[in-house]
């Protein structure tokens, strides 16, 4: 694993559908496990709100794409994107995850979809 | 432009008169004008239209509409027993005997006394008083009329000892008296002169089909006859009639009876008008304009005792009416008044009646179209008149037994729009025909408050209202009578079928089931985990509107913690962390101080606390002490410090019992009449904790004057001499609400157990989101449906709503302390997981007045070198 991957916690330390705040590389990153088993990361920082909260967020479907309520105003982020579903105008980073022998790697930052 | 002051006298406070004092303070009449109310009545307006159901009320504080006993605008002066005696115009001066203030303790020492008042504008409101036809022996004892609560106190205590009572007069107040005497268990006998009852709204079928529903109640109609002379020596002992149209000698037959209630229409009261000079209608009443302006530019009259046109009004809707056009002349508006719909739908003695429109088929030309079932008692009658295009309109109609089609048969009326090609199938039973209606966005869809179809319509499609009850907050359509309710939520579906709209009551996209099914589904299965519920009833991982919906429903059910295991990520926001999220990601901490009282030991702890975490600190309008500025890794110690006080959580944070206010009470005040700082404190406790479709508020206030400010509560306890008033469905916020009068004078006792079944129906049956004053509105039946539940317990629930109840009484914990103990609750407090004591770097503040504050944020912010990278991540995994 090069230097760019950061260990943050163990898979066991993340609950289904339940944020944890991560700090990686001096950033607040917010983590979540899917029902699915999937790891997502993003970044904790509502574009709305203004204030690094995402990871407190509810943590749901719509129309099958997994996404996380903002706590603040309710916008929702796409897991995997971290577009906005609400304002297409608007995302959040996301970063690239692995899991190695039950441990979270959260590594550099994915470049946007176009 | 001056900027002095006017005085606005009221003579009358009636329905009308209270009414119009309504309108002048909501459309800021008051910033202009004092005013001045005289009414002759020892109470203030109550709801004379309801006056039969004060034998079913607890008090006849139930048909108040002015509970209080004062007006909440403190520019409005309300003088009640006291008696205008003369108005000079040319001085513009009026007089009145009235008790002598001051001399409360003593009145019957003190008769009262004159005093005048200076008018810039004086406002009529008189009223009618009932009409006593000239029949020998209408002095004894025994007889009666039907207007006022002393009337009814009267008829109640001479029912007593009766067996038997008459009501002369058939038409729709006779029928509402003789209920009356039914209620009290009376013989009952009406009699009227005309050959059917409701003779001005009731052809002769439509009133043969009446008297049928009514006899089988036990009531013996004498339709078509002369009432002679009422019968005995001081008191009634009978009634003598003879057919009508016969000459006296004619053959008479004899009703006994020891009570006889005089019911045979109402004269206006319009003495003083006549005594100052002013115009009367030839037919008597206070001849009026168009903008209800008597012949002195400075008079005005309003509601029974004015003659707009000539034309005397005896029903309710035309005087409010009434009384908005002079609010709008005195503010220089545009209103008038041009007639008004006489159409009439009323329950009588349970039969459903309603009239309207041309009903008599007077239009030259016109057809009638006849829908009878005698078997089942129902009547219907359409009056309708050929166009020159060939198609129907709709004049009028008659409806008896079954009056289920007026909410959409009046309008039509209004609009005079084509009927369709077979008419008939308005009228039949549902399941022959069914029709589908076009209706001009000008037809008037709500009579007593004057609101169109259009209006009802903007309401759906640009002001963002879903359904019936947002309507009716957005338009005040349906507001009133209720008539109409079918018809709006005709509109509103048919609006929304037109946009493509499907009209989904479904939770979210996960739930088709409303909140009060999956409420159901749960307490019939017992669920407690959302994926049990979600695989079985629904779709997809949920969302942040079924999750925190699901999440209340379990509390409410089951009082588990709801950092449970199964219950913790879904939880909303403030719930997840227990603590109310602020706009830059900190909380605030919000201590419980159950009815707002604190011992000085206990305000220093907070003061402490709030200075050990540098909390900015800012009373609440609860009565209770917020600290901001928390992060959430510090929230457990801030609570271990308050816990360990004896605070326990106030769930500021929650959709549920937020406070119950109190004002000091009669411990303290010289006014006070009841502990209400003690029942606050007792209700607090008791619904602490108590999980809802919202957050819930109450208030408890020791006499009437209302320092609590109960009536803007979901629930609200006014101390009266007697016990308490409940009040429920008030609220403040962008949509204030006043609650209103559900039972009076209750012992603690009945209170709570009223208090219990109301909340706990609330619970079960409100939507998510929905206060208890929309809640209320969505409710067929309104407040109506809760007292029948609750007081009445008409769908005997009663007991199990209580002890439902008492569950969650006895199994309340305070859910801060069960989180400090319980380490995997505690250990979601952490700023990062790989980094838990780090403060998360996006959260500054700054000062101001001498406490924190948020500072803006820019963006995301990089901790950068303060932290090594690598180093806490390390540290972190085990």
């Amino acid at each position: 694993m090069s230097a760019e991957w950061e260990r943050v916690c163990l898979l066991d330390d993340l609950e289904v559908e339940r944020g944890v705040t991560a700090l990686v590389h001096g950033q607040a990153i917010a983590i979540f496990r899917t029902h699915d088993g999937e790891v997502h990361a993003l970044g904790n920082y509502d574009p709305f709100a203004r204030a690094s909260v995402l990871a407190r967020g509810i943590v749901g479907t719509r129309g099958g794409v997994p996404f996380v309520a903002s706590p603040m105003h309710k916008h929702a982020f796409d897991l995997r994107t971290g577009r906005c579903l609400d304002d297409e105008t608007h995302s959040v980073p996301v970063y690239d995850v692995a899991v190695e022998d039950g441990v979270v790697l959260v590594g550099r930052r994915k470049q946007a979809v176009a | 432009m001056t900027h002095q002051r006017s005085t606005l006298v009221v003579v009358g406070h009636g329905m009308v008169g209270h009414r119009f004092v309504q309108a002048a303070i909501e459309r800021g009449l008051t910033e202009t004008h004092d005013i001045v109310v005289i009414g002759a009545e020892r109470r203030p307006a109550y709801d004379r239209v309801a006056l039969t159901s004060f034998f079913a009320a607890e008090s006849a504080d139930e048909l108040s509409l002015l509970p209080e006993g004062e007006y909440d605008d403190p520019r409005v002066t309300l003088v009640l027993d006291a008696e205008v005696t003369e108005v000079d115009r040319a001085g513009r001066v009026v007089t009145y005997v009235s008790p002598a203030p001051g001399d409360v303790a003593e009145p019957l020492s003190n008769p009262g006394r004159v005093e005048t008042i200076a008018y810039d504008a004086l406002v009529l409101a008189t009223g009618a008083a009932p009409f006593v036809p000239l029949v020998e022996g209408r002095d004894k004892d025994g007889c009666f009329v039907y207007r006022t609560i002393e009337d009814l106190e009267a008829i109640r205590v001479a029912s007593a000892t009766a067996t038997s009572g008459i009501v002369i007069g058939g038409g729709l107040l006779g029928l509402e008296a003789a209920n009356a005497l039914v209620q009290l268990g009376l013989e009952t006998h009406v009699v009227e002169m005309a050959p059917r009852l409701m003779p001005v709204q009731l052809d002769g079928s439509g009133g043969a089909t009446l008297v049928r529903h009514i006899e089988k109640l036990g009531v013996t109609v004498h339709a078509g006859v002369l009432t002679e002379a009422i019968t005995g020596e001081d008191s009634v002992a009978g009634l003598r009639m003879r057919p009508a149209g016969t000459e006296e000698g004619a053959e008479t037959s004899t009703v006994e009876a020891q009570v006889v209630v005089f019911s045979a229409g109402i004269r206006p009261r319009d003495a003083l008008a006549r005594e100052c000079g002013l115009d009367l209608a030839e037919r008597g009443g206070v001849l009026v304009d168009e903008q209800c302006r008597t012949s002195d530019p400075h008079v005005f009259a309003i509601g029974e005792c004015a003659a707009p046109a000539g034309r005397m009004y005896g029903l309710v809707a035309p005087g409010y009416a009434m009384a908005e056009v002079v609010v709008d002349a005195l503010r220089e508006g545009p209103g008038t008044f041009t007639g008004a719909d006489m159409s009439t739908k009323l329950k009588l003695l349970g039969v459903d009646v309603a009239s309207f429109g041309d009903a008599f088929a007077t239009t030259p030309d016109s057809l009638e179209l006849v829908y009878s079932d005698a078997v089942a008692g129902v009547y219907k009658k359409l009056v309708v008149a050929e166009s020159e295009d060939g198609s129907f309109r709709l004049l009028g109609g008659i409806l008896v037994g079954d009056a289920s089609a007026y909410g959409t048969l009046r309008p039509l009326v209004a609009s005079g729009i084509a009927l369709p090609a077979n008419p008939e199938e308005l009228i039949l039973p549902a399941s022959r025909g069914s029709i589908e209606l076009g209706m001009p966005d000008e037809a008037q869809v709500c009579s007593c408050n004057d609101v169109t179809k259009a209006q009802v319509v903007h309401a759906v499609a640009e002001e963002g209202c879903e359904d019936v009850a947002a309507v009716k907050t957005c338009t005040r359509a349906g507001s009133t009578c209720g008539s109409c309710v079918p018809l709006v939520k005709n509109i509103i579906e048919e609006h929304f079928a037109s946009v493509g709209k499907v009209v989904d009551k479904g939770l979210c996209e996960h739930f088709r089931l409303t909140r009060q099914e999956l409420f159901d589904v749960v307490a019939v299965h017992g669920y407690r985990r959302f994926d049990d519920i979600v695989e079985a009833h629904g779709t997809g991982r949920g969302c942040d509107v079924c999750k925190p919906a699901i999440a209340s429903i379990l509390a409410s059910q089951f009082n588990g913690h709801v950092l449970d295991s199964d219950t913790r990520r879904l939880q909303d926001t403030n719930d997840a962390y227990l603590a109310n999220i602020q706009r830059n990601g900190t909380y605030s901490v919000v201590p419980r101080i159950p009815g707002g009282e604190i011992t000085p030991e206990k305000l220093i702890v907070i003061g402490e606390v709030a200075r050990d975490f540098n909390l900015y600190t800012k009373i609440t309008g609860g009565q209770r002490i917020d600290l901001f500025g928390a992060r959430m890794e510090e929230l457990p110690a801030i609570w271990r410090r308050l816990v360990d006080a004896g605070f326990e959580s106030g769930h500021a944070y929650g959709k549920s019992l937020r406070t119950v206010k109190s004002c000091v009470g009669s411990t303290w005040c010289r006014f006070g009449v009841q502990d209400s700082v003690g029942l606050a404190i007792a209700l607090e406790l008791r619904y602490r904790g108590l999980r809802s479709p919202h957050k819930l508020k109450g208030g408890v206030s020791g006499c009437a004057r209302e320092c609590a400010e109960a009536r803007s509560k979901d629930f609200g306890i006014i101390a009266t001499e007697k016990g308490w008033n409940l009040y429920v469905g008030g609220n403040g916020g962008a949509v204030p609400a006043h609650a209103r009068l559900l039972a009076g004078d209750l012992d603690t006792e009945t209170l709570i157990s009223y208090l219990d079944r109301y909340l706990m129906y609330y619970i079960r049956t409100a939507d998510r989101l929905q206060r208890t004053a929309g809640w209320i509105d969505s409710l067929e039946g309104g407040l109506d449906r809760v007292r029948e539940v609750v007081v009445d317990d008409a769908l005997g629930l009663g007991a199990e709503l209580e002890a439902e109840m008492a569950r969650h009484v006895g199994s309340y914990f305070d859910e801060w302390q069960a989180t400090l103990e319980d380490p995997d609750k505690l250990s979601r407090f952490v700023s990062f997981v790989n980094a838990p004591d780090t403060p998360d770097p996006a959260i500054s503040f700054t000062e101001e007045r001498g406490q924190i504050r948020p500072a803006d944020s820019e963006g995301p912010v990089e901790l950068g070198a303060l932290i090594p990278v690598g180093a806490p991540a390390e540290g972190a995994v085990r």
